[in-house]
């Protein structure tokens, strides 16, 4: 355990989440015009935060509020006070922007550090981190945890397979961070190229998140290459990795002194009780910049409050069943179909007729956008439909941040497939529990 | 309108099984008949290029059977089955810069070849005239459509 608070009582743990949301409702109100206008009109004031259960009384923030009030319209510091942006795409067009404080960042790595913890991760260790290092929060958010705990961060990045197996058996990584479909990958790969796994590597853990897992692939992984699974459950409007991470135990533990998790029915915004599967909603209640009341992550899953046999205490979420809205997520890149219809809309010659086909190519994810050619779009000439999909490839890149292959089809091509007009088609079977 | 604008039907076609059929079978039910085709083709799409007796017919045929199609305008000309004579029409053209999109031909009568030229829209009439000046023989639409 990285930090005692994770073992604290739970009067313990709800005592110091009540003064910092109380904390936390009476600066947003102040400083963040969109919270004092939303808590007004629901007639509440930060002084009537009076107990844990009051947060029912808070609005809740979606993804939307954050792209009305992009970029920084939500921050509550002053950008003389931020030292970190991040962002991630967001629904049409604008990504989402997030910004932290020195302080943030301190909290950030704090949460980092306890992920690191769960596999004993230390000075001893070499860490090689192949999530993408950029705007994502994935690649910048392992690096400064594993930077904490001592251990040596290789910064590889995402891509270049083969150089990725290189360094890790040449530098002796002995913890991998990666989402788990590249880890499978990298197995794969390392298989073809002829390594010896037990010989040539020294994985003792990996930490997996940005991407849903089943428990076929997460015991794939487990089992080729011998390490311990730990899932990162985060999402960069909170802070990025760092919101609850799995134990030895099983746990996936909510870092509840930070991040307050409520489960919801999405529909009616009714609070569930322990047990329940519904939409969670989190609070950070220690961060400055962006601080957001009750965020919606979309994510479907329920909450316990069982103590766990690796002595924590705090909070355990299930798995991610899924999404109550459309978002899909590609190689651990979210992807929402508005997007897409954004890029064709832009994109001269082409119909707002369009299908998302999710797919696995191996083991890593496949986007394929099926655009249809109808009589108005239809050039005469196999060139000119060539740029077409060359062009609609590059804006899709450009918007998605990733590839995509375009394939032009006929008009109704997928009613016809399918009976029905439907805009995503995924194949990829991971999350009914095969690989 | 040009006098020698022969009708073409481009069809776009997904390369899969039994799209082409799908396309001739809908010609054949409305009794069409396909007087000089062509099929040009990527990796993944096609375009089938036909010339027949009778485009409105088709066009709608195939247009009510799903099928994206686009009319386009192309002119033919008759030439001698012999080495040299697609040559001499593509230098007439050449040598006026005009660009051939695309071309493709059939055999006629035992002696004689068609062959149908594609050319960027502005330069048709430019087309026609220097081959008419070179002296090709150029084929009226009714020749396809009778």
């Amino acid at each position: 355990m990285w930090n005692p608070i994770e073992g604290a009582s739970r009067e313990e743990i709800e005592a110091l989440q009540l003064k910092r949301l109380q904390d936390t409702v009476t600066r947003v109100y102040h400083l963040v015009p969109f919270y004092r206008q939303k808590m007004d009109e629901l007639g509440v004031k930060p002084s009537d935060i009076r107990q844990l259960s009051d947060l029912a009384r808070l609005p809740f923030t979606t993804k939307q509020d954050l792209r009305d009030h992009y970029p920084f319209g939500l921050f509550a510091t002053p950008m003389d006070q931020i030292v970190r942006i991040h962002s991630s795409s967001g629904t049409t067009g604008k990504p989402t922007v997030v910004g932290y404080t020195r302080h943030d960042m301190e909290v950030w790595v704090e949460v980092m550090a306890r992920t690191m913890a769960m596999a004993n991760i230390g000075a001893n260790d070499v860490v090689h981190n192949a999530y993408g290092y950029g705007l994502f929060t994935g690649g910048l958010g392992f690096h400064y945890g594993a930077e904490r705990v001592g251990a040596a961060v290789v910064p590889s990045s995402g891509g270049f397979t083969k150089r990725q197996l290189l360094l890790m058996k040449d530098f002796g990584a002995t913890a991998i961070c990666c989402t788990p479909s590249f880890a499978l990958h990298l197995y794969e790969v390392a298989e073809e190229e002829g390594y010896n796994i037990k010989e040539d590597f020294k994985l003792k853990a990996g930490f997996f998140g940005a991407e849903p897992a089943s428990e076929g692939l997460r015991q794939a992984i487990r089992d080729s290459w011998g390490i311990q699974y730990v899932e990162c459950y985060g999402l960069s409007e909170i802070i990025g990795p760092g919101v609850a991470s799995l134990c030895k135990e099983g746990g996936l533990h909510i870092f509840e002194d930070h991040f307050i998790a409520e489960i919801i029915d999405p529909d009616t915004g009714e609070i569930l009780p322990d047990g329940e599967e519904g939409e969670l909603v989190i609070t950070p209640v220690t961060k400055q910049a962006l601080s957001l009341l009750r965020y919606r992550t979309k994510d479907i899953t329920s909450v316990t409050r069982v103590p766990c046999k690796c002595g924590r205490t705090m909070m355990t979420m299930g798995q991610i069943k899924g999404r109550s809205d459309d978002m899909l997520i590609v190689n651990g890149v979210n992807v929402f179909p508005s997007q897409v219809e954004h890029v064709l809309t832009k994109v001269e010659g082409t119909t707002p007729n369009y299908v998302i086909v999710v797919d696995k190519k191996g083991v890593l994810d496949r986007l394929e956008v099926w655009v249809e050619v109808d009589e108005d779009t239809f050039a005469d000439g196999i060139g000119a439909l060539e740029v077409l999909q060359q062009k609609l490839r590059a804006e899709m890149l450009n918007e998605l941040y990733i590839n995509t292959k375009v394939k032009l089809v006929e008009p109704k091509t997928l009613e016809r497939s399918m009976g029905k007009a439907q805009r995503i088609i995924d194949k990829r079977t991971a999350l009914k529990g095969e690989i | 309108m040009s006098k020698y604008a022969v009708k073409q039907l481009s069809i776009f076609l997904e390369n899969r099984k039994g799209r082409l059929e799908e396309v001739t079978y809908t010609l054949f039910n409305a009794k069409i008949n396909i007087r000089a085709l062509s099929l040009a083709e990527s990796a993944e799409f096609g375009i089938l290029r036909l010339v027949v007796d009778n485009p409105e017919k088709a066009k709608t045929a195939l247009s009510s059977g799903g099928f994206t199609v686009k009319e386009q305008e192309v002119f033919a000309v008759e030439v001698k089955d012999e080495p040299g004579s697609f040559h001499k029409v593509v230098s007439l053209l050449a040598g006026q810069d005009i660009n051939v999109e695309y071309t493709y031909a059939f055999v006629g009568t035992s002696s004689m070849a068609i062959l149908i030229f594609k050319v960027p829209g502005h330069l048709f009439e430019q087309a026609i005239k220097c081959l008419s000046e070179g002296g090709v023989k150029l084929v009226k639409p009714m020749f396809f459509y009778g």
